[in-house]
């Protein structure tokens, strides 16, 4: 079910933009199988982190509300050419998964 | 002598399967509770609620400091790109609501020091209805709404 975190860092200008992309079936507990009719267990990210060299620059709090295989954008002032983002995240069943870019 | 062994035996291998049996079904998973998770906000099934759950107010102001970008039309309302940004000082969260959902708060960012306030995601929507973006400043809640058409639900089975 977890994935690898896909990340892109890019620095412009004093500004560094962050997209990622996550692999997480992003399940809201809501939903019913369709064969057996048994509802399917929730199963979704509940929080993310963005560091900037081991600095938090972000914190999300998510719900099932956030599509499946989630992509996140933020960004920040400051980050040099060669400097590292990582992002982590934990979902509602304890498993995490984190992943780290260079800042291009 | 050997029947109350045999009796501790037993207990000891049910009290074993009935706790097996509990974390198989989730009931006892591990570090299920994150501490800052605002769980009462992402219960609530009003915006007001949430927001108050979240930010312990539901007043805001309606603000063009607050940008949206949302689809006029989804036609898919499992995924429905979002994107906010703004230019107020000193934000130090955003939130993201849909409306019309059953529970509406999505997705809450809280902004480091370094943080820019600019968040884009992609989330699920139930209905064609408001999609809310709410910033929190110093001086109190900033807000921005956008309507999305659904063509189809993103929420049901």
């Amino acid at each position: 079910m977890a994935g690898n975190i896909k990340i892109r860092a890019k620095s412009s200008n004093g500004v560094t933009t962050v997209k990622a992309l996550m692999s997480h079936e992003m399940e809201t507990g809501l939903r019913k199988d369709k064969a057996t009719g048994e509802p399917i267990p929730a199963h979704f990210i509940q929080e993310v982190t963005g560091k900037w060299n081991d600095q938090v620059v972000m914190t999300a709090f998510w719900s099932g509300g956030v599509s499946k295989n989630p992509y996140l954008s933020f960004k920040f002032n400051g980050g040099e050419k060669g400097e590292s983002v990582e992002i982590s995240w934990v979902d509602n069943q304890g498993q995490s998964e984190s992943g780290t870019a260079e800042i291009s | 002598m050997i029947d109350a062994k045999r009796r501790t035996l037993l207990k000891g291998s049910l009290g074993a399967s009935a706790i097996g049996i509990a974390v198989s079904a989730g009931l006892l998973t591990p570090g299920t509770v994150l501490a800052n998770w605002p769980k009462a906000a992402f219960a609530a099934t009003e915006t007001d609620a949430a927001l108050n759950d979240l930010l312990g107010s539901a007043s805001t102001e309606t603000s063009d400091q607050v940008k949206i970008k949302a689809p006029d039309i989804a036609e898919n309302g499992a995924v429905v790109p979002v994107t906010v940004e703004s230019d107020v000082a000193g934000a130090k969260s955003i939130a993201i609501i849909a409306a019309g959902n059953g529970t509406p708060l999505i997705a809450s960012f809280d902004l480091g020091a370094d943080a820019i306030p600019f968040v884009s995601t992609r989330i699920k929507m139930a209905k064609t209805a408001d999609v809310i973006a709410v910033v929190q400043t110093e001086s109190g809640l900033l807000s921005a709404a956008k309507p999305v058409k659904v063509t189809i639900g993103g929420c049901g089975g």
